[in-house]
């Protein structure tokens, strides 16, 4: 593989002379940062396994590559994002509250209910890109949102994020020929974490590692330790600087690893073997970082105890906010399908409507079909 | 008013709304200085500048993913495919992307943006330049699907189109292209999305088509006029979705005869949906049963494309059978 970017060693060390160059105040919002991410996957999961929300998708170790990109992007930057990277909303100020609804699919949920937990759509203070099912479906559109920016002279930059098996997919030969051939302001970084589900990179791909297949494309490359923040916000600073200069794209790939399953309804132990769990524990990218603020003398164990705290009770409050709010109305099933509802959907809609309060249920609510 | 084909209406709605809003911008493959392989976008690359009117790689995924892009980023896309029988690699942007975009981010990201595609036999292309695939797309909730058989409607069209907020699949029936010929409006004008068009009135038996099978229909009415003394009521549906429903009902009503016109094939064709809805709605009014004359449940051939595609012979045969039945 190409020589890796590290600048974080696993017990917290970095380089002579390495400056973060990041004030400590967001020093430590970034290591919060990961620990709200960590917290929302701990409370998801027993929310899942209690049965009061259907789904989720665990990010442990992957925490450093979201949170280090985002703090490379501006306000005014877009995110495409896989279902594997809230951590970059979180880190941009966008409240768990507002994740909790998505995930109980509630009446405030930003999607109205329509899409599977872990499907977030924001538009402030980022762009945080509507999230689709369908893997690689979404780099095309960070080359043409690009593409709207640079035609209007913006220097916003358009990142994009995918795993290993997005790699394989069409979005991606497409997204990365367009991008390369208009130079796009785009900063695609994929996420090698190990497996795109149960497959390993060797199923994936031949190639020797993800980030060389941007050479086909004629655009600049750069292989990171994803489990080191600051080598994954260097890489993605650089790039995004180059964007902003007008010359183009740039591919990179942040190594970590999926410590947890695809989702929770998947079981890893059948396929990882549990001494590459081992061997990943040992180079955990909260630890790390952790460690890192605690030589800079930015955290001691009292104070990181009660961060913890403090990120699992904000955690514990957003869910259960969400968990209290209603359902969406029945109209929302017929609603933003188009901009104005077509007679045949409103007729469609008027028919349950009126089916369920014929029978008295209470999703109908009260008075006429509203739209 | 000018006298035009329905490719240069095509052509001139292009640079209408090209000159009246700076963010609609044309691509796709060889739309640029060669103004695409049937000349629709000619001339737009020179008068518009390179960054209004450009070639694309050779990828309609992306094409189609790069216009939900700049959709949701306030352009106003028109991409072109340059044969709608090579738009299949775009179904997922399309069915699942562009289509879904504003319902799955409770209308937080939209894409108004429009795709251009010859569609339809009539010019010996085999199986690979004569698909009608309306059926396919006008299946998907979310996009609109809409077909000009006129250069008037052209031209209107393609304008409501760029102008709606919602993504629109507008198929043009590539065998009128410069087969008909009609007056068109100068400058900017547009024809009403989900509105249907009085092509010939009549009481007898009530015709339902779109794109290059009405001039296929109006003379199979004029012969039924002339060799039997039968008026055919014939409307161009013009957008197939989000259909004029009501529009359909009261013109079966009128004459409680059917049939429907498409040149794709018959099974869970266009014409299903017009028959189930008459089915449901209106069957009371029926003297006979729907007939539907189509294109068969085949690939679609090269050699033989004039048996295969429905013709004034086969038209009539139906206007006929449902007559007299």
């Amino acid at each position: 593989m190409t020589d890796m970017l590290t600048v974080l060693a696993p017990d917290g060390a970095t380089k002579k002379g390495f400056e973060a160059g990041l004030p400590d105040e967001e020093l430590l919002h970034c290591y919060r940062t990961m620990l709200l991410v960590r917290s929302f996957d701990e409370i998801c999961l027993k929310l899942q396994r209690a049965g009061r929300i259907g789904f989720s998708i665990p990010n442990l170790g992957i925490e450093a590559t979201q949170v280090g990109a985002a703090s490379a992007l501006r306000k005014t930057d877009w995110i495409f994002p896989s279902y594997r990277d809230f951590g970059m909303a979180l880190y941009h100020g966008i409240p768990a509250v507002e994740m909790m609804h998505n995930m109980f699919g509630n009446a405030e949920d930003s999607a109205k209910g329509r899409q599977m937990p872990v499907h977030f759509s924001f538009v402030e203070p980022i762009h945080f890109y509507s999230i689709s099912s369908p893997i690689g479906t979404h780099l095309p559109h960070a080359v043409g949102a690009a593409h709207a920016s640079k035609l209007r002279g913006e220097d916003t930059v358009h990142l994009v994020s995918f795993g290993d098996g997005g790699t394989s997919s069409l979005g991606f030969h497409s997204g990365l020929n367009f991008a390369a051939v208009w130079k796009s302001p785009v900063v695609f970084l994929c996420q090698n974490n190990g497996y795109a589900i149960s497959c390993p990179s060797e199923q994936q791909t031949a190639s020797d590692g993800y980030a060389v297949k941007a050479e086909a494309y004629g655009m600049p490359h750069a292989t990171v330790d994803g489990n080191d923040l600051f080598a994954v916000r260097q890489a993605v600073l650089e790039a995004a600087e180059r964007a902003r200069r007008g010359e183009g794209p740039t591919l990179i790939e942040a190594v970590t690893f999926r410590m947890g399953g695809h989702s929770t309804s998947d079981d890893p132990t059948k396929y990882v073997p549990a001494e590459l769990v081992e061997e990943w524990r040992q180079k955990d990218p909260v630890d790390r970082f952790r460690r890192f603020l605690e030589r800079k003398g930015l955290m001691t164990p009292e104070q990181d105890e009660a961060m913890r705290a403090d990120t699992l009770a904000e955690i514990d409050r957003a869910a259960k906010a969400a968990e209290a709010t209603a359902a969406p109305g029945l109209e929302t099933i017929f609603s933003d399908v188009f901009a104005e509802v077509p007679d045949h959907i409103r007729k469609q809609g008027e028919f349950l409507f009126d089916l369920s309060q014929r029978r008295g249920e209470a999703d109908a609510g009260d008075g006429e079909f509203p739209l | 008013m000018a006298n035009l084909t329905l490719i240069q209406a095509v052509n001139d709605g292009l640079r209408t709304v090209m000159k009246a809003d700076d963010s609609v911008v044309v691509f796709g493959e060889d739309v640029g200085p060669k103004g695409g392989v049937f000349l629709a976008t000619e001339g737009l690359t020179a008068d518009f500048g390179e960054s209004r009117c450009f070639d694309t790689p050779l990828s309609e995924d992306g094409i189609i993913g790069t216009a939900v892009g700049m959709a949701m980023n306030g352009l106003r896309p028109v991409a072109e495919i340059q044969f709608q029988d090579f738009i299949f690699p775009a179904f997922d942007q399309i069915v699942s992307e562009a289509a879904k975009l504003r319902y799955r981010s409770g209308g937080q990201y939209t894409a108004p943006m429009v795709i251009r595609t010859p569609y339809g036999g009539g010019i010996r292309g085999g199986l690979y330049h004569s698909q009608s695939g309306e059926a396919y797309f006008a299946h998907t909730a979310g996009l609109k699907v809409v077909i000009p058989s006129t250069p008037h409607d052209a031209k209107g069209l393609l304008i409501a189109s760029i102008q709606d907020p919602d993504p629109v699949l507008f198929m043009e029936p590539k065998a009128l292209y410069r087969s008909v010929k009609g007056e068109v409006p100068e400058g900017e004008y547009t024809v009403d999305l989900s509105t249907l068009r009085t092509v010939r009135e009549g009481g007898d038996v009530t015709i339902y088509c779109y794109g290059a099978m009405v001039p296929v229909v109006e003379r199979a009415a004029a012969q039924a006029a002339e060799q039997r003394g039968i008026d055919c009521l014939v409307v161009d549906l013009r957008t197939l979705m989000p259909l004029d429903e009501e529009g359909v009902l009261e013109a079966a009503k009128q004459t409680g005869r059917v049939v429907v016109v498409h040149e794709a094939p018959r099974f869970c064709g266009y014409g299903a949906e017009i028959s189930a809805l008459i089915a449901e709605h209106c069957i009371e009014y029926m003297e006979a049963p729907v007939r539907r004359v189509t294109g068969f449940d085949t690939p679609f051939p090269n050699t033989l494309e004039h048996h295969y595609l429905p013709d004034d012979r086969r038209v009539l045969d139906a206007i006929e059978s449902v007559y007299d039945f």
